[in-house]
């Protein structure tokens, strides 16, 4: 009769085996030590810096308390300007999200031939990773003075907008839209056939079965993707830096500050995340969020 | 079905194109652009010529830039792959009080403004870190990367890991393999192409990172978007950096293609 052979000991293994608390502790450790370590608390003394001041003689740092970074938001007329238009900026970005984002949902989810629409779907998720600067610089390029609309409207006698806050809106719209169009679609594409079927017996035709069926089944599918082109709009400054012409927006100001008045932009930098965390407010509030 | 009149459907069909074109026609100008053969790009092209990509297949500048992108994107990419792979597995394997401000906490860095995030850590380090007398430098750069990469790496391995059959490690550990053992053979063989497929991810974000990078980047290092960044803001943009953005482009679209092959190979099976 052979032996059985004897299990390897293993007391590490043996020991995590029954402790599965100790196991939880051993992987969160290490990555719960870096975003707390590094990035919470580098958030904290963001919001510690805001408090602080600067000397008006050296330009130094002042450890103290004070409220005066906060206020000035409020009662410095350009501060306050900038934080609304930049508010005004996201907001209208979000709006041409939203409506070239529903033909086209439509036209993707219920028009187009299969092999369109699989080609529409990879044509607008693709830009998502063509990057930030080269679309910023693609716009730019389109837009300049000799650019491409200029040369195209020029037979109608029309010159382009020039850099300003339209172009800003177009160029953010540009870059965030695969955000809202992507949910959209997603979500005309998931409503069952039979709705369509009982909108068109009940003698509905195509716009009246869009706006009074589709658009509220859809509506979640939209503050989704605007939680997006609202955000990241928001905290955007490149794009009013290069084709905003003066256009400033919050980031523009917090970005001008970091070196001269940190204190400044470390209050200024606290406004997107207030609005961002409002938005998402009212946006629970829709119960929409739960999907994504 | 949703019926629409002939001209209804003409004019979705007008939209779509408007939209197409609004998306890729600024592309295809860079690109265009970048075979201009004049310094200063515009609109009609008047004569194509290869120069730019001479000069900047010969510049150091963008060399040492390219190299730059490649060192900090690496390095936050190994970083995200340790730290979003050890969230993932206990995000998806195990239920506890707190789960949920874990699950926000690898989002914060990616949901919060680029300038946020950027200007949080340039507090930190220049406000903090170089008064007591420590100087990250060129780390502090790749520390900043790391932290909003690791969502990156969390989201593809926590999704595979959901799909995951646990009695098959569990059938491993009753045959009397350890827990290493049993990740060794049995778990990350299953997730090794999500863990791949996250870590291009996560390479491709780093890379094409510019805002966090603006506030953390030490004096005189540039990354590529850095380098693009300098050269965009000067008054007369030279046809040189649509050469460098081109290659951008291609160089972006390499890591997604590749982990949307590693993604779906693995789910076709």
């Amino acid at each position: 009769m052979s032996a059985i052979q004897k299990a390897p000991q293993r007391p590490v293994s043996t020991y995590l085996h029954k402790r599965p608390n100790v196991r939880l502790i051993a992987l969160l450790a290490l990555p719960m030590t870096w975003l707390i370590g590094v990035y919470i608390i580098s958030l904290a003394l963001l919001l510690v810096t805001a408090l602080w001041f600067i000397d008006p003689f050296t330009s130094k740092v002042i450890p103290g308390f004070t409220l005066d970074n906060f206020i000035n938001i409020f009662t410095v007329p350009a501060y306050f300007s900038t934080a609304i238009r930049t508010l005004a900026i996201a907001l209208a970005v979000t709006l041409v999200c939203i409506l070239f984002a529903i033909p086209l949902g439509i036209f993707m989810a219920k028009i187009a031939r299969p092999w369109v629409r699989n080609l529409l779907a990879v044509a607008i998720t693709l830009p998502l990773w063509a990057g930030y600067l080269v679309k910023l610089l693609a716009m730019r390029l389109t837009f300049t003075e000799q650019g491409l609309f200029n040369w195209l409207m020029e037979p109608f006698g029309i010159t382009g907008p020039g850099f300003g806050i339209p172009v800003t809106v177009l160029t953010l719209a540009y870059l965030w839209f695969p955000y809202m169009a992507l949910p959209v679609f997603t979500a005309i594409r998931q409503l069952p056939h039979n709705l369509f079927d009982a909108s068109a017996d009940l003698g509905a035709k195509g716009w009246p079965t869009v706006f009074r069926m589709v658009l509220p089944l859809i509506t979640p599918a939209i503050i989704a993707g605007s939680v997006f082109t609202f955000s990241l709009s928001l905290g955007d400054y490149l794009a009013a830096k290069f084709v905003g012409g003066s256009t400033q927006m919050i980031g523009s100001i917090i970005a001008s500050n970091i070196n001269l008045n940190p204190p400044v932009a470390a209050a200024f930098s606290m406004v997107p995340i207030a609005f961002v965390v409002m938005y998402l407010v009212i946006a629970r509030r829709t119960g929409s969020l739960e999907r994504m | 079905m949703l019926r629409f009149s002939r001209g209804s459907r003409w004019s979705l069909m007008a939209i779509v194109s408007i939209v197409l074109i609004f998306m890729y026609a600024p592309l295809l100008v860079l690109i265009l652009n970048a075979f201009n053969e004049r310094q200063i790009s515009a609109w009609p092209i008047q004569e194509f010529s290869l120069k730019w990509w001479v000069v900047a297949y010969e510049s150091e500048e963008i060399r040492a830039a390219l190299l730059n992108s490649a060192i900090v994107a690496f390095g936050a990419m190994l970083i995200a792959m340790v730290l979003g792979s050890l969230v993932a597995f206990a995000l998806s394997k195990y239920e506890f009080f707190g789960k949920g401000t874990v699950n926000l906490l690898v989002v914060l860095p990616i949901a919060l403004p680029g300038v946020v995030t950027g200007v949080a850590f340039s507090n930190t380090y220049s406000n903090f870190l170089t008064p007591a007398g420590i100087q990250l430098g060129y780390f502090g750069m790749i520390v900043a990367h790391a932290t909003f990469c690791i969502v990156m790496v969390f989201n593809n391995v926590f999704a595979r890991l959901k799909r995951m059959n646990p009695s098959l490690q569990e059938a491993s550990m009753d045959l009397g393999e350890g827990l290493w053992g049993t990740f060794r053979l049995v778990t990350f063989p299953q997730f090794r192409t999500a863990f791949a497929a996250g870590a291009l991810l996560a390479f491709a974000l780093s890379f094409d990172e510019v805002v966090v990078t603006i506030f953390t980047a030490p004096p005189g290092v540039d990354t590529l978007p850095l380098w693009i960044l300098k050269e965009m803001a000067r008054p007369n943009q030279a046809s040189v950096v649509n050469v460098v953005a081109t290659v951008v482009i291609l160089l972006s679209l390499i890591p997604v293609y590749v982990s949307q092959r590693l993604s779906r190979t693995e789910n076709e099976k």
